[in-house]
């Protein structure tokens, strides 16, 4: 599904990621664990197309396709979702209002026909009762005045209804308490599926309890220097990041 | 000195400009060296107004069939349309209208300032008079000419308990100035003095307020916002004066300019001039560029560029289009900024 072979990019003539290369097949979770500054948060941006970030080698396809060549928007219509550390607000745009606007602009881009309003409207109370959203906060400004968890709720949220190929979840543990984590989790658990590939980046290992990944790479000073099964995320738990650090030196 | 001055003598000198403080961004002294002749009474048909047909009509300055005034008697509520058409090129005209609200009356008064001509030149004064425990709704939308220069001045006197709920639509011109006087008694008077303005090209437009408390326990909730392009100019000036023994007055003024290209500009005077010692007064000014964040956040969700733009411009603006009462009027602000967003 998503191949990252020899990535590198900069920011400002700042190189952040030196060479990182990933093979992540259709069907699986791969979680990427790492240091602060490890350049985690810069990969889930170069893979969505955020602006700001030079990549000067590699390449990225998503199966098969150049993914570094779309637009941020062409490539959310090809299936590629991010989970947003800090989420934004969008004052004045009610998250319905949003949350439709996304999803028709995605379907004209694939020549499907608008959803139905009233369509729209059972799948957003169905997808939200699983999640414990309040069906009346959809009907306010998308973020605005949400706590940190129900921002975080929001997101899957939203992956749940646009039901993405690609996701890529960025800290999406932060700021959430344990019972908010397990709802969140469930979310995503449900979306596993056969033709469904996840990218859980995290520096802590305590999602990877609620979301059981297939494999755990870690990422330091911008390359992959491990990859291996759950146990490795549990390792890191226990020793830290010290001696990839110095690896990666 | 005022536009209405000049364009009864006929005398430039009369014009506002540089040398007026409150007209230095809006300066017509500079612009008109002599003023276009007067306009022509014109009797045809002007067709519907924004907010459909109109119960009064001034075209040219002159108001049509035999009403002097707009009265709202005591105790009874109406809805008027008012519509202020220019019907001829380079020609310039003046209008006065009388508005009353006896006590407890209600008034949702639906005022157009239409351009059906290029490059004239127009003033309209206001004189409104809202009874005690009255309350007026008054909508204005604009649509002049690029050539045009209009100045269109309300004059509102408030009674005890009185409401004045206003909302602004500018769509700009050569130069337009909107200006609202308001002497606000306090005792439970109430004012929402909200405006937008949205401009493209050479377009100016100049939203400027003077609210005066002059009584005890006044509140005024101000709520302006602003989209300028190309090489438009947008001008906010507002003033809340709390004078000495307003006490308890609770006003507020808020003005947000988006800035969407380099050559575009806004100027922005908000001024608090407060003379009593008991009060709650703030007010926010903000001038800049859509959120880039807030664009990509968007983008990443799968809505392209232009329609993640004009849905956030839309949201900016709709917060003011949000807080008109008047279900018809909101409706028909909506489609207002809809049509200038290009969306």
């Amino acid at each position: 599904m998503l191949s990252i072979n020899n990535l590198h990019v900069s920011i400002e003539d700042k190189p952040i990621l030196r060479g990182l290369s990933l093979e992540l097949p259709a069907g699986e979770v791969h979680a990427i664990m790492g240091p602060n500054g490890a350049g985690k948060s810069t990969l889930s941006y170069v893979l969505t197309g955020r602006e700001g970030y030079e990549v000067t080698d590699g390449t990225v396809t998503l199966d098969g396709e150049d993914l570094l060549a779309l637009e941020p928007n062409e490539r959310a219509t090809k299936g590629l979702f991010l989970s947003f550390q800090y989420p934004l607000e969008i004052p004045g745009v009610p998250a319905m209002h949003f949350l439709r606007t996304a999803m028709n602009a995605q379907r004209k881009a694939r020549g499907e026909p608008d959803v139905g309003a009233g369509e729209f409207i059972k799948l957003a109370r169905e997808t939200a009762a699983a999640l414990k959203i309040d069906f009346d906060m959809l009907k306010r400004a998308l973020n605005v005045g949400f706590s940190g968890g129900e921002k975080k709720r929001m997101e899957i949220f939203q992956m749940a209804m646009l039901q993405p190929r690609l996701l890529i979840l960025d800290e999406t543990d932060s700021g959430l308490d344990i019972d908010a984590l397990r709802i969140v989790a469930d979310g995503v658990n449900a979306m596993r599926s056969p033709e469904r590939s996840m990218l859980v980046i995290t520096h802590y290992q305590r999602l990877l309890d609620y979301i059981r990944p297939d494999k755990v790479h870690v990422l330091s000073a911008g390359r992959i220097v491990a990859t291996g099964g759950p146990e490795l995320a549990l390792e890191l738990e226990r020793e830290g990041y010290e001696k990839y650090e110095r690896a990666a030196a | 000195m005022t536009l209405s001055a000049a364009i009864r003598t006929g005398d430039v000198a009369q014009l506002p400009g540089k040398r007026d403080e409150d007209w230095r961004w809006t300066d017509l002294r500079g612009l008109i060296r002599v003023l276009p002749p007067p306009s022509p009474e014109v009797s045809g048909e002007v067709g519907d107004g924004p907010f459909g047909p109109a119960e009064l009509t001034i075209v040219n300055g002159r108001l049509r069939g035999d009403t002097a005034a707009l009265v709202v008697p005591a105790g009874e509520t109406r809805t008027v349309r008012l519509r202020f058409v220019s019907a001829s090129e380079a020609t310039s005209h003046g209008a006065h209208l009388a508005v009353e609200l006896g006590e407890g009356a209600r008034l949702t008064l639906l005022e157009s300032h239409e351009g059906r001509a290029a490059d004239y030149v127009a003033d309209a004064v206001l004189t409104i008079g809202v009874g005690k425990d009255a309350a007026l709704e008054r909508i204005v939308l604009t649509n002049d000419d690029p050539g045009a220069v209009t100045v269109s001045t309300a004059i509102v006197t408030l009674g005890y308990g009185a409401r004045l709920s206003q909302t602004v639509l500018a769509g700009g011109a050569k130069r337009q100035r909107i200006e609202t006087r308001v002497e606000h008694p306090g005792h439970g008077a109430q004012v929402r003095l909200d405006g937008a303005y949205l401009l493209a090209a050479q377009r100016h437009a100049d939203l400027t307020s003077v609210v005066t408390h002059d009584g005890v326990g006044g509140v005024t909730d101000q709520l302006a916002k602003g989209v300028v392009r190309d090489q438009a100019r947008g001008v906010f000036q507002g003033r809340i004066v709390v004078a000495e023994g307003a006490d308890k007055t609770d006003a507020r003024m808020g003005h947000h300019a988006l800035i969407l290209s380099d050559r575009a500009e806004v100027d922005a005077k908000p001024e608090l001039e407060i003379y009593a010692d008991d009060v709650a007064c703030a007010h926010g000014n903000t001038v800049g560029a859509l959120d880039e964040d807030a664009l990509f956040y968007i983008r990443q969700r799968g809505v392209p560029e232009p329609e993640a733009r004009a849905l956030l411009t839309e949201a900016f603006v709709g917060e003011v289009v949000e807080r008109i009462e008047h279900e018809g009027a909101r409706e028909a602000a909506a489609a207002w900024v809809a049509a200038r967003l290009g969306g």
